[in-house]
């Protein structure tokens, strides 16, 4: 048992669903109670889906229990059959009917529908969304995929994207347009925009593209084996990745067309002076997997960030994070508890947070600001305009997201400056967000950025040392503190004075 | 006083046939109810013993991260927690003990069983009881059941209401006990109503806090003020109380119905009434005809949710003009609900239970100007040209007694007048062919 307040992840039923409603003409026949239809509203109303997500729920009740649950399957297998005619059908269990033992699988196969049933084992008790899609994914593909001649012209597939991804929509686009600059076609996109017919002609495509890990491997892997397929290992989010993945797909199809990268504004805007600013900035990187990955190197190769610490909430990707943390000199934190994510980023005091919606919480609670580079996603990772992740405009679109939330160059100095000023004051935050109005007399006192105990540890800081401290704007304040401290421990120092402060800064100077 | 009053109608709904159908239904389970319920009371916790989805259930329900750290959490169930269940007991304790060290302002602790618990027999009574004398005095533990194979949606405030019920402590005093739980403005407002009457004491149940003394004994009269209280409404009777009947205090009319059938069991005066109710009720009034203007004529179709449908079927046909096509409920009650059917005008389809794909179809061949469904529902029936209002947002709302009438009627028209507004209509609505190529 194990105390959840938040999850990073919803149950492995939940990503079939993402697989299911990413398609066209696929039916997911789900053996559930009542309640878990709630997840109809994340696609209706996160994703502001127009249709109801292809899920019949068998709905069954407690007074079902000691008679006919498996005669309730059927009925609703049959009935959604008859009304929704999908070309189709997955099946399979939530975890209440896991628990009961219906075996939707086998019961399908005795009613001889006219079209595949393909039965779905999802273990909701040890594994979670993204494994429930990798797999439903890979079993519609297992089941329906067959061998087939390659075409004519290059081709590949495009593996991975689901409905309720984190800018899934926009980043097939991206990469579909990208594809097609090099003379390549998109045989078949899948799940997202395919039907089961479409999946039977997979194998014709000469590569694979892989864009998710998190939801695609297992099929990239397998079409890999059966149908000779190679995929792209290289996740083409930021400048350089993407440049990366361009040779990587010009190795595998042969192809030498020019492709116009004056659209890649990124580089030069990082390059400019005004982004001079974001030089060495602290920040903490956490999400799934593959957006951690790559939002580091993006962090510290296009945008000159330092990288104080970084983690993944998919067990799945312990291993490449904790490697690429051993390349940067951090501890990786891999966890799916957000307490823990919130202690860590309590310790580390970064400058910035590049997280998902839940670290986006944690930085509104310590006053450290956040961009979003993945899911669990929210209303607001939908927006209505073009805003992907993957190829340049991808790497367009990362820069202004990091960016939107910190202060700005000149801004950063007056407030330096002026710091008294009651209208333009640190704890106003950044003038371009709302609430930088001037306190009002009696209102509660701004939230201290940091957490502000007088001593830490060993370390005292003298009154002066701390008034000081008070002096430095709250967006720089955590790093002053640490430094301090991290100076005075060095220099085997028991309490930290104006001096000390002072001498640590010239220490840390760069 | 009489001509303020709408006569009933002829022939309500009470006696009308209802629609019974079996099939999927689209609705939340009771855990749902802990999103409103551990903001009203301060001092407790609630605890789910269930499964990753019930957690991802409250979560998205909730819309996620509004709180820090909000006071319900969920002990996920694993594999090991499967297969023997006194080592889940004994987790289950572990996990309880953490979680009361690290929130010392707990008094209140409600396990919530789920469907996985109740599947496996997971007896949390007997956990309840144990760690009730392990934590005696200082935190009170109860248990109830949220899952969705026993409890829909608003069921779930009603099963905690109920376990409270038993141990509430006896008294022989005549009191009112006002049962369901109110946003804090809205309690004020009724308190102060019944205050004017000369009603008195009154007691709340659930109260804000552990502290507050609420008895009940054979001289408790309660009232209701939701409509899907029908364990609690029980448990009370059970327990000897008796109970008011009355319509929901929804709308001027339903708010003064409530009132009168509690002023008639206090001997309350005419004068006293007219003089408490008169001034509120006319400003309920202009604020439902101000308000209510776009519903006017309008036709109305619910889908089964909260079991608030009936009442609030009644709020809009006789208060707002509008003619009701089907009122769909999860559960109907003859006792509870049976005052707002006797005023509900015959005519709408009263269904209880749920086929959602064949209620789909008869609301699609009906075409309502206003739509009352849930979450999952409403923007697919959007994108399909209807208006819907989200039923999830009036057990959210404040929207009881007089001063919020105006505000009721407002949630409903809302979408219309939204309608009205925007000029461009959305591919779905202009080109059918479009809409096709679109998705
Ligand atoms: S229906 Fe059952 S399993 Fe699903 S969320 Fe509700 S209690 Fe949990």
């Amino acid at each position: 048992m194990k105390l959840t307040v938040w999850t990073y992840e919803g149950p492995p039923h939940v990503g079939a669903m993402r697989v299911a409603t990413g398609m066209k003409g696929l039916h997911y026949v789900l053996h559930a109670p009542q309640g878990d239809t709630y997840a109809d509203l994340l696609f209706t109303m996160i994703e502001r889906r127009d249709h109801r997500p292809p899920v019949t729920y068998t709905t069954f009740q407690a007074r079902d229990l000691g008679s006919d649950t498996a005669g309730l399957f059927k009925k609703a297998c049959q009935d959604a059959y008859d009304r929704f005619k999908p070309e189709a059908i997955i099946v399979g269990a939530s975890c209440t009917a896991e628990l009961i033992q219906d075996d939707p699988g086998g019961l399908a196969e005795t009613m001889g529908l006219p079209v595949p049933v393909i039965p779905l084992e999802l273990p909701s008790y040890q594994r979670k969304e993204n494994f429930g899609a990798d797999e439903t994914f890979f079993q519609i593909v297992r089941h329906l995929a067959k061998p087939m001649e390659k075409t004519a012209r290059v081709s590949c597939n495009i593996i991975g994207p689901t409905a309720l991804g984190f800018r899934h929509r926009d980043d097939v686009q991206e990469i579909t347009n990208l594809l097609y600059e090099l003379g390549i076609e998109v045989n078949v996109t899948a799940p997202m925009g395919a039907t089961p017919t479409d999946i039977t002609k997979m194998g014709q495509a000469h590569f694979n593209v892989l864009l998710y890990p998190e939801t695609g491997e297992q099929t990239a892997r397998y079409c890999e084996r059966t149908f000779d397929q190679p995929f792209t290992k290289v996740i083409p989010i930021g400048a350089g990745a993407t440049h990366d993945f361009i040779a990587e797909v010009r190795a595998l199809s042969g192809s030498t067309a020019e492709l116009d990268t004056d659209r890649l504004r990124q580089s030069w805007w990082s390059r400019s002076v005004d982004s001079t600013y974001l030089t060495g900035k602290r920040v903490f990187i956490f999400g799934d997997g593959t957006h951690v990955l790559t939002a580091a190197r993006i962090a510290r190769d296009e945008m000159g960030f330092e990288v104080a610490g970084l983690g993944c909430y998919n067990r799945e990707f312990a291993r490449p994070v904790r490697a690429l943390a051993k390349e940067f000199g951090v501890t990786p934190l891999i966890t799916d508890d957000y307490l823990e994510v919130e202690r860590a980023i309590e310790e580390l005091q970064p400058e910035m947070i590049l997280g998902t919606q839940m670290e986006r919480h944690i930085g509104k609670r310590l006053g450290i600001p956040c961009a979003v580079i993945s899911a669990p996603v929210h209303v607001q990772d939908f927006p209505a305009r073009y805003s992907p992740q993957m190829g340049f405009e991808g790497a367009n679109v990362i820069f202004d997201t990091w960016v939107h939330p910190l202060v700005m160059g000149l801004e950063e100095h007056l407030l330096h400056m002026f710091r008294e000023d009651f209208e333009f004051n640190d704890a106003a935050g950044p003038s371009h967000h709302g609430g930088h109005a001037p306190q009002k007399q009696g209102a509660p006192a701004p939230v201290e950025a940091t957490p502000e105990p007088a001593t830490t540890g060993e370390v005292i800081w003298l009154d002066l040392a701390e008034r000081e401290l008070k002096k430095i704007p709250f967006f720089v304040r955590g790093k002053a503190r640490r430094n301090t401290e991290t100076y005075a421990t060095e220099k085997g120092l028991r309490e930290i004075s104006l001096d000390t402060l002072y001498e640590a800064k010239a220490h840390f100077a760069r | 006083m009489t001509d303020q009053f709408t006569p009933p109608p002829s022939v309500g709904c009470r006696a009308a046939p209802v629609l019974k159908q079996r099939g999927q239904r689209e609705v939340f389970c009771g855990l749902t109810g802990i999103i409103w319920l551990h903001r009203k009371m301060q001092d407790a916790f609630f605890l789910v013993v269930g499964s990753r989805t019930c957690a991802h259930l409250l979560q998205s329900a909730a819309g996620v991260m509004i709180f820090a750290e909000p006071r319900f959490g969920t002990a996920i169930l694993e594999e090991s927690d499967l297969a023997g269940l006194n080592d889940a007991h004994a987790e289950l304790d572990r996990e309880v003990e953490t979680l009361l060290a690290r929130r010392p302002d707990i008094r209140q602790l409600f396990l919530v069983g789920s469907c996985p618990s109740e599947v496996i027999k997971l007896d949390l009574s007997r956990a309840a009881e144990r760690l009730t004398q392990q934590f005696a005095p200082k935190v009170r533990v109860l248990e109830y059941s949220g899952s969705g194979i026993e409890t829909t949606f608003t069921q779930g405030e009603d099963a905690c209401l109920a376990s409270m019920v038993p141990v509430l402590p006896k008294t022989q005093e005549r009191e009112l006990l006002v049962v369901g739980a109110l946003p804090d403005v809205v309690e004020d407002q009724m308190m102060a109503l019944l205050d004017g009457l000369g009603v008195g004491p009154v007691r709340l149940l659930p109260a804000r806090s552990l502290d507050v003394e609420t008895g009940i004994g054979p001289n408790t009269v309660f009232a209701l003020t939701q409509p899907f209280l029908a364990d609690t409404h029980a448990a009370l009777e059970r327990r000897g109380a008796t109970h008011i009947a009355a319509p929901f205090p929804f709308g001027e009319e339903g708010t003064t119905a409530w009132l009168a059938a509690i002023a008639a069991q206090f001997g309350v005066s005419d004068e006293t009434f007219k003089a408490v109710t008169d001034a509120p009720r006319r400003r309920a009034r202009a604020a439902i005809a101000q308000a209510s203007e776009p519903l006017n004529g309008k036709s109305v179709f619910f889908f089964p949710d909260s079991q608030l449908e009936v009442p609030l079927a009644r709020f809009l046909t006789r208060e707002c003009a509008m003619t009701a096509v089907e009122v769909g409920m999860p559960y109907i009650h003859d006792s509870i609900h049976g005052p707002d059917l006797d005023l509900l005008p015959e005519g709408p389809q009263i269904s209880e239970g749920q086929d959602v794909d064949l209620q789909l179809d008869r609301c699609r061949e009906a075409r309502p100007d206003l739509t009352v469904c849930g979450l999952g529902l409403a923007n697919p029936l959007e994108a399909e040209g209807l208006s819907t209002k989200w039923a999830i947002e009036l057990v959210f709302t404040p929207v009881h007694f007089y001063e919020q009438a105006g505000d009721l009627a407002s949630l409903f028209a809302r979408p219309l007048r939204r309608k009205g507004l925007l000029k461009h209509e959305g591919i779905a609505a202009s080109d059918p062919t479009m809409r096709e190529v679109a998705q």
